[in-house]
Parts: structure tokens; sequence; C-alpha cells
């Protein structure tokens, strides 16, 4: 069983492996994560009851948390990649770090625009702001720059093997935003309202509301799967262009 | 359904601009992410074709 395992971790570390077994992946992933999110949408937009507080603006969540608790587990996945490629060195961590972060700063992007339209008519109703520095939007805007810092170093840095190495670093020190994000709206005083979903608790919003956010959120997560696969699946062709086990592949394909 | 009316549900009770334009920017960027990868995968196969069909040429 130990034996297996450990074959299992180097297979892992594998490029070539993962690019012969996940030839399948991406439509599948791409279709249901796409199907999820079209179903979600359309029942979280004509069919939820609108909130007795905030009206029909809260249809935003649909589209606001899914974005936000990908972003955030996208940045989580850029961590422990990172964490695995200095500890163990592994090729494959360096690529997921690599063609992770251009993927999940357009969700972070994705989840302030919306968290913008959401706040404008919730909380700044009354005045010409569209912006409040409160702690879960400045933790979530710390999170963008990370992205942005991160997809910049491996820009501004020639030796690939230095660039990864320098990312993973950075990803692995940004982590300690992720805690702050979640905890923001309790240690601060902040106008954002607590966590829709909870592990641990039933959520305070009727089924009918709830239900299709749990939808389009694991629909975000398919969909962004299957992106992944893809960006990794050419990551790999693009680094390992010149081993046997490519050109062999490219050779296929002229013909 | 949760609207009376087509235009009800257009206007969303007044919200209608902060709504759409939340979900068109989830469009957008689900747009985004599904072209970009796609669109750097031909890019990537173009190259190893070329180069592919260079080696054969000068084994030729």
């Amino acid at each position: 069983m130990k034996q297996r395992l450990k074959e299992l971790w180097h297979q892992l570390g594998s490029p070539r492996w993962f690019y012969q077994i996940s030839g399948r992946w991406p439509v599948w992933l791409l279709a249901l994560g796409l199907i999820l999110i079209a179903a979600g949408w359309v029942w979280g937009l004509a069919y939820a009851p609108p909130d007795y507080q905030q009206g029909n603006s809260f249809r935003i969540m649909y589209v606001h948390v899914p974005a936000s608790m990908l972003a955030q587990s996208c940045y989580i996945l850029l961590g422990v990649a990172g964490a695995v490629l200095l500890i163990w060195r592994m090729k494959l961590a360096d690529m997921v770090v690599a063609v992770a972060a251009p993927i999940g700063v357009g969700f972070v992007a994705l989840s302030l625009v919306t968290g913008v339209l959401w706040g404008k008519p919730t909380w700044l109703q009354a005045s010409d702001r569209w912006w409040v520095w409160d702690a879960r939007t400045t933790s979530m805007l710390v999170l963008l720059f990370l992205y942005f810092g991160i997809i910049a170093l491996r820009q501004a840095i020639a030796r690939p093997e230095s660039a990864g190495r320098a990312c993973a670093v950075l990803a692995v020190v940004g982590l300690i935003n992720i805690p702050i994000i979640k905890y923001s709206v309790d240690w601060w005083l902040t106008l954002h309202q607590p966590a829709s979903f909870t592990l641990t608790e039933k959520p305070a919003m009727p089924a009918e509301m709830w239900l299709p956010l749990l939808v389009s959120a694991l629909g975000f997560y398919v969909f962004f799967a299957g992106a992944m696969t893809v960006a990794l699946r050419t990551e790999i062709l693009r680094r390992e262009q010149r081993t046997q086990w490519v050109r062999d592949l490219a050779g296929v394909l002229t013909r | 359904m949760s609207f009376d009316s087509f235009q009800a549900f257009l206007e969303m009770g007044g919200h209608g601009a902060y709504v759409w334009w939340s979900y068109a920017a989830g469009l957008g960027v689900l747009g985004y992410n599904l072209f970009r990868p796609l669109r750097a995968r031909r890019r990537v196969l173009d190259a190893l074709r070329r180069s592919a069909a260079q080696i054969l040429r000068e084994e030729r």
C-alpha cells in the first residue's frame, strides 16, 4: 500500500503521465461546468424568491459568491502547489502555479466588480460613492494584488527555475491573507454580510435561494477544473517540447 | 417563476442594471477563461507541428 502510494506520488510528478491520462477531461469538465452554471443562474435569476430586505439585487449573489469562493480556493491551490514545488521540486506543481494564477485573477476581479455592483444599491444607495474601504473588500483587493504579483514575478525573472521558485514563495507567504479574508467579517466591524454557507450550520436562507447558489458554485469549480486541465496540458507540451515523447506526438500530428 | 412579466424580470425591481451587469461580467470572465486556454493550446500545437515538419524535411 505504501509502495503504491509512493508510486502514485512519483507519477503525479510526471507531466507526461498527466498529459496521457487527462486527454478527455477538458470536454466533460467544461461542458458539465457550463451546464451547472446555466442551470444555477436561470434558477437564481427567475425562480428564487426575492430577498425580503434587498429585493432583487440579491440575485447578484449567484455570480458574486461562486466567484469569491473560487478566487480564494484557486489561491489556496497556488499556495499548496507552491509548497509542493519548494519541498519536493515537482515540475508539475510549478506548472500548476504558472497556469492557475492567470485563471484565478479573473475570478477575483469578477468578485470585486460584482461586489461593487451589489454594494451600490445595498450599502451606498444614498451616497455617490461606489467603494467602501471595508475589511472584506480591502482583503479581497489584497488578494487581487497577490495574484498580480505572482503573474508579474514570473514574467520579470528570466530563468524559469528561479521564476518558479520566487512565485512559489510569494504564493505560500500570501496564504496568510486567506484566513484574513475569511474572518474579516467577524474580526472587524464591517458592512459585509457573514458567510452564506458554512460546513457546520444550516444556511440562513430558504432552500429555494441557496440551492441555485450551490449549483452555480459547483459549476464554477467544475468549469475551473476544465480550464485548468486545458491550460496545464498546453503548458506541459510547451515546456517538454524538446523531449522525445512530445516530439513523437508532434510527429503524429503532422501526418 | 418569481416575476409576473418579462418586463418585471428585466427591471428586477429597479435593480436591473446592477443585476444584469453582474451577470454580463460573469459571462465575460467565463468566456475569457474558455477562449484563452484554447487559443494558447492551438498556438503551442501549431508551433509543435511546424518544428516537427521542419525535422522531417531535414531528415529527407
